[in-house]
């Protein structure tokens, strides 16, 4: 047998061409996309002069002035938000376990209504009880509090960690638990020996969905905070001021705000269409 | 036959609940009560305080003592346009940015799925809006994105004969759905492209054999393989998109005068300009009961479309 030498035909050549054509197209949209949070980033680096001129400068001496005045402003914001996301994840996570365990491994007898009494509850709009919430605040002595925020962060949180612990538990082997159960394990050492070392990959995605939400947060905030509990959203929005010049620490704030939220965005790649989607796509 | 055998009645067995199942019963509830309970105070409790507060006056700035007016808030909601117009702002404003989210989404997702030089970091490019702050991008499209006299849009766009347009006075609404779309279209993609890497490659080599066009196995295989995604991206793109506040409230303030007044912004000036915890709360009843009509709709759409995945 001969074997037939493999030539470049002109159709092999096109679907070649086609390749790297759909590449740059992809290219070039996935830059353009990006091109306003590439923009805040030089912007942010710029000093406030070089900020706001026609046409806009993209050669410049760049600065780390205006970093350096938001972080000597965000302190007690920074640590509002990270004590209400932190808080508030915790308190998810601890009540989502539990609560996905029943509605899933030894489910409850009506498990589906539980799991879309959850769910309901993210379709109702907040913002109709906004008034009624501030009164709440207002009487329980909770206004302007970080307890506050930590309490709805955790209501808002809840359906969405539910239904994404519920679809990692109904992925742990049933064999698993079925050796466990022979081996005499009652329900808290299921959870603890069996299920959570397998579904912790899956609790750790869960939590930083949870983050990503909390921490840009800004409806609840700008409500029910004033200075005690104002988060980073509240930060962003002091930096605007009522007159003068602003882009270039504008655009510091803003990305320093984003950063995190973007950095764990970035990581948890693989996880986010799982959590976005509450579990629903592999 | 054993097949006959299987079809007897089986022995009765006494279904008398015993001590013994109901405290299995109890045992499967315990863990599911905490986090029931809690939904249910922090949640339900403030709607039952609206309805309550929905039939009184009262201001939050004044010292009078709340009193019931009975349907007095409601005759206001009814009649008032600006409550209308905002409905109907909210209804545009949300299936506008969905739409024009999903179908960049589908076009997006087609162009991840390909294998190209760097697939990984352009993936990570374009979801990056949705991870900005909502406050951040916001702020930012408003001043150096579209600022009339320094913002790059205005710079990228003069070659082609667009000259210092206040995008914010002239395109208000405009310009806050393409925010929205802008931090949405990267969940809609995100979602289509697990879609299309979930379809089968057996059939598409199959329909390739048979020499169908990329643009024809496209409509005939791959949409109607997508479509449970699809449904499930417009709808919880919708849940999230209707409740925009941040881009209104820190672009347009709602403006200019009521362009871009959305529901979500209506009820925050309510309560915070009007001082009107009644009225908002009468508003805030009238849009729930909407929501519960639309939500009954998307339950059921939602019950359908989980099933795809077996869950």
């Amino acid at each position: 047998m001969t074997a037939v030498p493999v030539q470049p035909g002109p159709r092999r050549l096109r679907e070649m061409s086609g390749k790297v054509g759909w590449g740059i197209v992809a290219w070039v949209v996935g830059i353009a996309f990006f091109l306003p949070v590439l923009w805040m980033v030089i912007t942010a680096f710029k000093p406030e002069s070089a900020a706001q001129t026609w046409p806009p400068k993209f050669v410049f001496s760049p600065t780390l002035s205006e970093f350096r005045l938001v972080f000597s402003g965000m302190g007690p914001f920074l640590t509002h938000s990270v004590v209400a996301t932190v808080g508030s994840t915790i308190l998810v996570v601890l009540l989502g376990v539990p609560a996905a365990y029943a509605l899933s491994v030894h489910p409850v007898k009506h498990w589906r209504d539980g799991l879309f009494f959850f769910i309901s509850t993210k379709m109702l709009p907040i913002v109709a009880a906004i008034g009624p919430l501030y009164v709440i605040a207002l009487k329980a002595h909770l206004l302007d509090s970080i307890w506050l925020l930590i309490i709805l962060y955790t209501a808002m949180n809840l359906p969405l960690a539910i239904w994404m612990i519920r679809s990692f538990m109904l992925e742990v082997p049933k064999e698993l638990l079925e050796a466990a159960r022979l081996d005499g394990a009652g329900r808290i050492r299921e959870i603890n020996g069996v299920i959570l070392p397998i579904i912790s990959p899956g609790l750790v995605s869960t939590a930083l969905i949870c983050v990503i939400f909390a921490w840009n947060e800004l409806f609840l905030a700008l409500n029910l905070t004033v200075t005690n509990a104002a988060t980073m959203p509240m930060f962003l929005i002091s930096s605007v001021p009522q007159e003068g010049l602003y882009l270039a620490h504008l655009s510091a704030a803003a990305t320093v705000a984003s950063i995190p939220v973007i950095l764990v965005g970035w990581i948890a790649q693989r996880s986010l269409v799982r959590g976005l989607s509450m579990g629903a796509i592999k | 036959m054993t097949v006959l055998e299987d079809l007897a009645p089986p022995p009765k067995v006494d279904v008398q609940p015993t001590a013994a199942s109901r405290r299995e019963q109890w045992q499967r509830r315990l863990p599911l009560l905490p986090a029931l309970i809690y939904t249910i105070v922090v949640t339900q409790i403030p709607f039952v305080v609206t309805l309550w507060y929905s039939f009184q006056s009262y201001f939050w700035n004044t010292t009078a003592a709340a009193h019931f007016n009975g349907l007095s808030n409601y005759k206001t909601v009814f009649t008032n346009p600006a409550f209308r117009s905002s409905l109907v702002r909210s209804v545009v404003m949300t299936a506008t940015a969905v739409i024009v989210a999903m179908i960049l989404g589908v076009a997006f997702a087609v162009l991840l799925d390909r294998k190209f030089l760097g697939r990984g970091v352009v993936r990570t490019l374009i979801i990056t809006p949705f991870l900005v702050m909502p406050a951040a991008a916001a702020l930012v499209w408003a001043g150096p994105m579209l600022d009339p006299n320094f913002g790059l849009l205005n710079y990228l766009l003069e070659p082609f004969g667009v000259h210092h347009v206040a995008w914010l006075s002239v395109h208000a609404l405009g310009s806050v759905i393409v925010v929205m779309i802008w931090q949405w279209t990267p969940f809609m993609t995100l979602i289509i492209l697990a879609g299309l890497q979930s379809q089968p490659s057996d059939t598409l080599e199959a329909a390739k054999v048979d020499g169908a066009g990329a643009f024809a196995t496209f409509r005939e295989l791959t949409l109607p393989h997508l479509r449970p995604y699809i449904e499930l991206g417009i709808l919880l793109g919708s849940i999230y998109l209707v409740n925009v506040f941040d881009a209104v409230r820190l672009m347009t303030n709602g403006g200019p005068g009521t362009a871009t007044t959305n529901l979500p912004f209506y009820l925050f000036q309510q309560v915070n300009n009007a001082f009107d915890i009644g009225g908002a709360a009468a508003t805030g009843v009238v849009t729930v009961i909407l929501t519960i009509i639309v939500a009954t709709f998307a339950l059921r759409m939602f019950a359908r479309v989980f099933q795809f995945e077996g869950a």
